[in-house]
């Protein structure tokens, strides 16, 4: 196997830095304060970070994160590593599947092809994000209604693609909702129920 | 993925002066020394990254220079310049390009998935590496990562090239840069010396120029514009894949074609997945020019473009696809597809 060491040397520098969030969680502020100070870091000259953990803040669900994320740490791994949130799903860590689909301003991207320091200032939401007040997405509830889960490996990403194109298009045909899932990966198949789910969803005027 | 150094360039000038390397180079085995690439949307580049096949030692990410993310009309020429930040999803739904550059948006529209569209951009687009599953792979040193054999030709070859493919038979896999050349694109590269201005077709260069690369890139260069004329024409891209869903294209076709009453003046043919360069079918474009576009017009020139290929052992399926993707495509532009 290629490069043993340098995967060890990184699974130790991350239980430092697990450590470390660990003992800083308490720290962690939930105020917009900590934003303005991002800004006037990145507005300052070009500096080189990294290869070792580096800081960042992250705005995941609306709450503000500081951490310390090595360069080539994804924001799958953070999610799930570093802020516990194992919803986001990672299955083939390469962009093909979409089961780690969150919201990066909105627009669905895979967090397994995006670096946590380039995530920057846009706001991340993830599956943990989409319930409000203690209520399920309509989209949730509409899966469990139409029974569109089967293993449900693949349901988080799937149901953050179809509320994203709830949040664009209130009315969307099959077709529509087919664009909008044609990335994710199904493997029990559970498609037409996926689809079905979508189209109640939005006729219950989902915004 | 190993560890790599970090760096948000806040411009073009500075991202060059960070950078002393390209993808190319690094897998390649030249330049050892060196270790910094560009990083735009990064999709391709962590793909390579994570199947440690690209030993990079520094990102500089120019994914934040809004400069370099925009699309802009000349009010004089009406020429238009895409800055190479534009995502494919932006480019697939921008209304200037959906209406003069419709290949384009075509393309766009069907790269990847949703998901990748957002994050991947036309730059990384046109630099992406061939996915030829022998160069993906860290257990195969094959000729274009500077090894002595390739190991495609007499092996497992079903997604390679049916023109061009001697060498080294890597099936161009850029479906915006097909588009692109169809509708006479250039580049405007940036470096540490400067600007330079280079025609999309004579950027993309063949194995026998260079197998270790795709273009005519430099260490650390960077494409800062992309350039399209204001040339009424009428134009499409199709692609053909395995899967309806989403998928790599298995040949795909751009054609621009400029009509003068019901006659063909000039047409514009370039194949994509075909060879390891956007593909001219010349011969097919002569044969269009003073035609009128038929069924059987098309069909004819679809069979003339695919005339001199060659396929390998596992891809002769690829001479029937494409003829048919030239073949729809053509008909397209002329609002006969039914």
């Amino acid at each position: 196997m290629a490069g043993k060491d340098d995967e060890y040397e990184r699974k130790q520098s991350r239980d430092i830095s697990r450590r470390r969030f660990l003992k800083g969680a308490g720290l962690t502020a939930l105020s917009m304060a900590n934003l303005s100070e991002a800004q006037a870091a990145k507005e300052a000259s070009a500096a080189i970070r990294g290869p070792g953990a580096t800081a960042v803040t992250l705005r995941v669900n609306n709450a503000v994160h500081n951490l310390q994320v090595e360069p080539c740490e994804t924001l799958a791994e953070t999610l799930r590593t570093q802020l516990g949130m194992t919803g986001t799903k990672v299955s083939c860590d390469r962009g093909t599947c979409s089961a780690c689909t969150v919201w990066l301003d909105g627009a669905t991207m895979c967090a397994c092809m995006t670096l946590t320091v380039d995530v920057q200032d846009r706001a991340v939401t993830t599956i943990e994000g989409l319930a409000q007040d203690g209520k399920l997405h309509p989209v949730q509830e509409a899966f469990i209604e139409k029974d569109a889960t089967m293993c449900g490996f693949c349901t988080p990403g799937m149901v953050m693609s179809c509320a994203a194109l709830l949040a664009r298009n209130s009315s969307p045909t099959l077709d529509d909702v087919r664009e909008a899932t044609c990335g994710n990966f199904c493997r029990c198949g559970t498609y037409p129920k996926v689809f079905a789910a979508t189209l109640a969803a939005a006729g219950k005027g989902v915004k | 993925m190993k560890r790599f150094e970090w760096v948000d360039a806040k411009s073009a000038q500075e991202a060059v002066k960070l950078t002393d390397s390209s993808a190319a180079d690094l897998m390649g085995g030249k330049n050892t020394s060196a270790g910094s690439v560009i990083k735009a949307g990064g999709i391709d580049l962590l793909d390579l990254l994570k199947e440690r096949v690209l030993p990079a030692t520094r990102l500089v990410n120019v994914r934040t220079i809004a400069s370099l993310h925009k699309v802009s009309v000349d009010g004089e020429s009406g020429d238009v310049t895409i800055g190479p930040l534009m995502t494919l999803s932006e480019l697939a739904q921008h209304k200037t390009i959906q209406e003069r550059y419709t290949a384009l948006s075509d393309a766009a529209a069907h790269i990847a998935t949703p998901n990748i569209r957002n994050a991947a951009t036309i730059g990384g687009n046109l630099l992406q590496r061939p996915r030829c599953w022998y160069f993906r792979s860290s257990e195969f040193n094959c000729l274009k990562k500077g090894g002595n054999t390739c190991p495609a030709i007499h092996g497992e070859n079903k997604y390679h090239a049916v023109f061009d493919n001697e060498i080294c038979p890597i099936a161009h896999p850029s479906t915006t840069a097909v588009a692109l050349v169809a509708l006479g694109a250039s580049l405007e590269l940036t470096s540490k010396q400067g600007v330079r201005e280079v025609v999309l077709e004579e950027f993309f260069v063949g194995p026998d120029k260079d197998v270790l690369r795709e273009n005519v890139l430099s260490s650390g260069e960077l494409i800062s514009a992309i350039r399209l004329p204001n040339k009424s024409c009428k134009s499409a891209h199709i692609k053909m894949g395995e899967k309806d869903s989403f998928d790599w294209s298995t040949g795909d076709c751009a054609v621009a074609i400029q009509v003068k009453d019901i006659t063909i003046s000039s047409a514009s043919i370039i194949l994509g997945a075909a060879a390891p360069t956007p593909w001219r079918a010349k011969q097919a474009e002569d044969f269009l020019v003073g035609k009128t576009m038929s069924e059987s017009t098309a069909h004819e020139a679809a069979k003339l473009a695919l005339a001199k290929a060659k396929p390998l052992s596992q891809n002769e399926y690829k001479v029937a696809m494409l003829e048919v993707a030239i073949k729809r495509a053509l008909l397209k532009t002329s609002g006969l597809n039914r």
